[in-house]
């Protein structure tokens, strides 16, 4: 009898307990949802919501989407488990370009997108860089340029340091401020689990402009070797920015790698500065807002870096988020679709912090001036270069930043460093 | 903050709270009804599945199931198509004493000595001292505390109190200001491959110490009061007290809080993840794995390393097998 | 009892060593020096983190926590106010609960019923199954994500169809072998007279179990659904990969992992942050510390 009882309780719970679990999941109403998973929080979250917002309202389609700064490891997780997200937009193109060898991809030049749109909007080489073996997989919705150095104009003036046009000019200005006594850089690379990416910025910056867009392209392809006399040069070049002993850049090594890279140029605002110059894409102007109390355009300024051969004038380095499909639904169709055009596009520049890669693109879309300059660095670029790090393999990006640390902690011992990066490029790219 | 939806969920909150006891309860009454209706000599033969079946089986999906897949896995190259034998251990163990694997392993053993002792240590010191003071609670809920935070809270708080500037400059981390107190100058904590792992270890145990502690302080709490009564009316000081009534008595937890922390100081990982990202010479083995199966894309590699992170447990289970036995004979 | 007390019969000569004064300056005034001393040590990391809470980023940056408890006093309470209207924020707190709460309840439930038959039952392969249930503590979690979401996307049990329920089961196997460790040590230390005097009476093994056991083991329990809770709180990858991120199941670590942007903007607000998500557990950790007190054991086994 004690067991009819209880046959009855549990009865009653699983009924209750499933009933329970069902509950609010039942939610997909209207034209279907579709996934995003994308590297997006806080602030960039909200202005990813709001482009969704009209695609939303047009298609009745609604977004799920989903934050994370795993974003790699979530990915290949539910990729290998064979639950992916219907779209994903990853910061480093060559991982999307690894699924697509792998077939993980949908094909998007096959009907999905409309391509003589695509190109007449975007330029060759944001195409080129989203196709894989002759099929499109990746596309480019917004973009950022890097290699910019910022500068506070007043004690530039104070001080009487010109904007440096060219390598020599910056050297010279370089020695300027060393003579005055002060370091002419601030440098930070510290970033957790990424820590040494700010100083592969400046590497890679100089590569392209001392070695070329052939020497560059063949160098991320893993074709050119690291320990190779154009790229041991550029980390020797940077090694001239950095000093001997890391002696030009406030505070020495022990703060390059221990400062958070955030706080990179606050030492720009102190009184006396420490330092005049801080090379960093355009986000960080966020920060000297907020951490410095500092106004743009007043406060702060920036200049391109110079290129190092007047040969490779007008290159720059940028990056860009790249979206691809996963699973082919009509509502990710749809999605992708959106997301390549101005008007989205335009959405999330006009509320900052981002870059249009669109052709068609109209500058007074961009907030502000510094906006406005950045995007003319990139449409005006005579060399338009995609970040080699993340063009990278995984294995060899994460080996590149990590070579980046030890390079700052002791140049010495730059052969063996090279050799390392050697070693992995010749298992990463497989 | 919309609260609004605690109010529309709570029903199915509270189903959920009610609901799964009762299914619980409702399995280990009605498994002990359908026991009973066997006949008197076969019932111990059954009862035991009854009552570690679910756990049995649950632990079996969710882990032994991906052991083995992981150890299966680890024999195929990176693309799973091809058996390669033990070369994937090969090539991770390959190197000695430089090769990465085994800086990991060497901080590991780093990790397994200081955090496990120091922790025992520490938990053992707040258990026994804070049970003799009136102002127990609020004392052991803040050693706790750190215990309530989160890994990723955790390195903040640490990444705060490490924190470097120049020399000279105001020093806005709490261990540099302190050195600078002391006319020292200040230290890159982790970013400097001597000290890195040490530093890590020394965040891991500042969050740990509240485990051991809490779990020492319910065993000594189990220790009846008359006998320490007894042993004080006999005349003995607290310190013997402690070495020949108290210790002996916690020794099967101290050896379950010390197998536990050797397993959490293997498996070390979110600490340094988020702090130097192994960087800076202080990797471990579970944050290489990791870098292996979500960085680098090597399967093989990285089952290889998960299997050697298994396997290196086995003294520990060895020296829990005799303890185990122990306790039994005792009986 | 009797063994225990023999043992401690303490020779004379260590007596002498120890004379009552010397015991009773200790226990008063240098145990309050070294609890207090060392108290205060061990919360200095996280006093630094509440007082950075009430400050400005630039404060932060520019100046040690410690300057801020003297004048001027510049506190903000913006970080605490930016946590709180994050969106979605109401939804994940309430998520954390649905998430922890079963998956608290689960694993120390079943760790008990198979703890119970580990110290107290015979069985055909006891011991290894018990000790490759330790062994199984060492298990890297990452490792089992592809096979068990494989798992999960095969048989339907994706959030979509069962809400929570895959992750309460991941959580359930992934704490079932500490829970079971430490359970079982506990009931194996239970004197065996009081099962002997519990078959004398003829109570079942239920009996033995509910009325028994559990009572006495009282701290034991109180302490694992402390650890079991407090790690399921605040764990953050388990849940990304089997729920993920989204809002409808985003428990709140993920919630507030995303306060941070991916330029690391944003970093202030998780000092308030970790304040904010502490709330539940040490309310748990304090509404059971009355569980910890002495002498349970001791009545019941002199009765």
């Amino acid at each position: 009898m004690i067991g009819r009882k209880f046959a009855s309780l549990v009865a009653v719970a699983m009924a209750a307990l499933l009933s329970a679990v069902a509950c609010g999941t039942g939610s997909t109403t209207g034209k279907g949802t579709v996934h995003v998973l994308a590297v997006w929080a806080a602030a960039e979250q909200d202005s990813f919501m709001a482009v969704l917002k009209p695609f939303e309202a047009q298609t009745g389609i609604h977004v799920l989407y989903e934050s994370t700064r795993d974003v790699d490891s979530v990915l290949a997780t539910r990729i290998a488990a064979g639950n992916p997200p219907e779209v994903a937009s990853l910061p480093s193109p060559a991982t999307l370009t690894k699924y697509a060898g792998q077939g993980k991809l949908v094909q998007l030049d096959n009907g999905i997108l409309d391509m003589t749109a695509i190109n007449s909007q975007y330029s060759p080489g944001w195409i080129k860089l989203g196709t894989i073996n002759g099929k499109l997989y990746e596309v480019f919705a917004w973009a950022a340029v890097k290699g910019l150095v910022w500068y506070d104009p007043v004690k530039f003036t104070a001080k009487g340091y010109q904007v440096p046009t060219t390598w020599a000019d910056l050297m010279t200005l370089q020695a300027k401020i060393k003579a005055d006594g002060t370091t002419p850089w601030c440098i930070a690379v510290s970033s957790g689990a990424a820590s040494g990416w700010p100083g592969s910025d400046w590497v890679k910056e100089i590569v392209l402009s001392q070695a070329g867009p052939t020497v560059y392209e063949s160098w991320w392809q893993g074709k050119t070797k690291w320990t190779d006399p154009a790229i041991k040069s550029a980390w020797q070049t940077w090694g001239t920015i950095l000093g001997p002993n890391d002696a030009n850049v406030s505070g020495g090594s022990k703060t390059i790698l221990s400062q958070p890279f955030g706080n990179g140029g606050d030492g720009m605002f102190k009184s006396p500065p420490k330092c005049y110059m801080h090379n960093q894409a355009s986000f960080i102007t966020d920060n000297f807002v907020k951490q410095d109390n500092a106004v743009p355009g007043t406060d702060f300024k920036f200049f391109a870096l110079p290129d190092v051969d007047p040969q490779y004038a007008g290159s720059h380095v940028g990056a860009g988020d790249a979206f691809s499909m996963l699973k082919d639904t009509s509502q990710a169709r749809a999605l992708i679709k959106y997301l390549t055009t101005p008007d989205a596009q335009a959405i999330w520049v006009k509320r900052g912090g981002k870059l249009s890669p669109n052709k068609s693109f109209d500058l007074s879309n961009y907030p502000d001036d510094t906006t406005k300059q950045v995007a003319q660095v990139m449409t005006g670029a005579k060399i338009f270069a995609f970040d080699a790090g993340d063009l990278m393999p995984d294995a060899m990006k994460s080996a590149y930043w990590g070579a980046v640390l030890k390079f700052v902690a002791d140049q010495s011992k730059l052969d063996s460093i090279l050799q390392g990066l050697d070693a992995v490029q010749a298992t990463a790219y497989k | 903050m919309d609260f609004s939806v605690l109010l529309s969920d709570v029903p199915t909150l509270l189903i959920v709270i009610v609901g799964v006891p009762a299914v619980l309860g409702a399995y280990i009454v009605g498994g002990e009804y359908l026991v009973r209706l066997l006949p008197d000599k076969s019932r111990p033969a059954v009862r035991p599945w009854i009552w570690v079946g679910p756990a049995l089986v649950i632990v079996g999906v969710f882990l032994v199931y991906p052991v083995v897949g992981t150890a299966w896995r680890s024999l195929f190259d990176t693309s799973g198509d091809n058996f390669v034998g033990l070369s994937n251990y090969a090539n991770q163990l390959a190197g000695f004493p430089n090769g990465n694997a085994w800086i990991a392993l060497r901080n590991n053993i780093y990790w397994l000595v200081l955090f496990t002792l120091v922790v025992l240590f520490f938990g053992l010191l707040f258990a026994v001292l804070t049970d003799r003071v009136p102002y127990e609670s609020p004392v052991k809920s803040l050693i706790f505390m750190p215990m309530a935070i989160s890994f990723v809270a955790l390195s903040v708080i640490w990444l705060f109190m490490y924190s470097y500037q120049q020399p000279g400059d105001p020093q806005t981390g709490t261990m540099n200001a302190i050195l600078q107190v002391f006319h020292h100058d200040p230290v890159t904590w982790v970013e400097d491959a001597n000290i890195a792992t040490l530093a890590l270890i020394a965040a891991g145990i500042w969050g740990f110490v509240g485990f051991a502690m809490v779990i020492l302080s319910a065993a000594l709490k189990g220790i009846p009061g008359d006998l320490l009564e007894a042993a004080r009316v006999d005349g003995a000081g607290e310190m013997t007290i402690f070495r020949r009534v108290i210790f002996p008595l916690m020794m099967p937890t101290i050896v379950v809080v010390g197998t536990t922390l050797v397993i959490f100081a293997l498996k070390a990982f979110d600490i340094v993840y988020v702090m130097t990202g192994g960087n800076f010479d202080s990797d471990v083995l579970a944050n290489r794995m990791y870098k292996l199966a979500f960085v680098a894309f090597e399967p093989g590699l990285s089952s290889a390393v998960a299997i050697i992170l298994v396997a290196a447990v086995v003294p520990v289970l060895i020296f829990n097998l005799r303890q185990f036995r122990a306790v039994e004979a005792r009986r | 009892m009797t063994i225990a007390s023999e043992r401690i019969a303490v020779p004379a000569a260590e007596r002498r060593f120890s004379p009552d004064w010397l015991g009773q300056v200790f226990s008063k005034g240098l145990l309050h020096v070294v609890v207090i001393g060392i108290t205060l040590m061990w919360i200095v990391p996280t006093l630094g983190l509440l007082v950075s809470s009430f400050r400005s980023p630039s404060d932060i940056a520019s100046s040690g926590w410690w300057t801020a408890l003297s004048p001027p006093f510049k506190f903000t309470l913006d970080n605490y106010t930016g946590v709180l209207n994050t969106s979605n924020l109401g939804t994940s707190f309430f998520n954390s609960f649905m998430i922890t709460i079963p998956a608290t309840v689960i694993p120390v439930s079943i760790a008990a019923f198979a703890a119970y038959a580990f110290s107290w039952m015979k069985f055909w392969g006891r011991d290894f199954f018990f000790l490759a249930l330790v062994g199984l503590l060492a298990v890297p979690l990452q490792a089992t994500f592809i096979p068990i979401l494989s798992l999960f996307v095969k048989f339907g049990l994706t959030p979509e169809n069962v809400g929570f329920l895959g992750l309460w089961l991941a959580h359930t196997g992934y704490g079932l072998p500490f829970a079971i460790y430490l359970l079982a040590n506990f009931f194996r230390s239970l004197p065996t007279d009081l099962f002997e005097s519990a078959e004398i009476d003829g109570a079942g093994t239920l009996t033995v179990f509910f009325r028994i056991v559990l009572p006495l083991s009282v701290p034991a329990i109180a302490s694992l659904v402390i650890f079991q809770f407090l790690w399921i709180w605040n764990d953050y990858l388990v849940a990304l990969i089997y729920v993920g991120g989204t809002a409808d199941f985003a428990p709140l670590t993920v919630t507030i992992a995303n306060l941070v942007n991916s330029n690391g903007q944003g970093w202030e607000l998780l000092t308030a942050a970790a304040f904010f998500s502490m709330i539940v557990p040490l309310i748990v950790f304090f509404s059971l510390q009355r569980f910890f007190v002495r002498g349970i054991l001791a009545g019941s086994v002199k009765g």
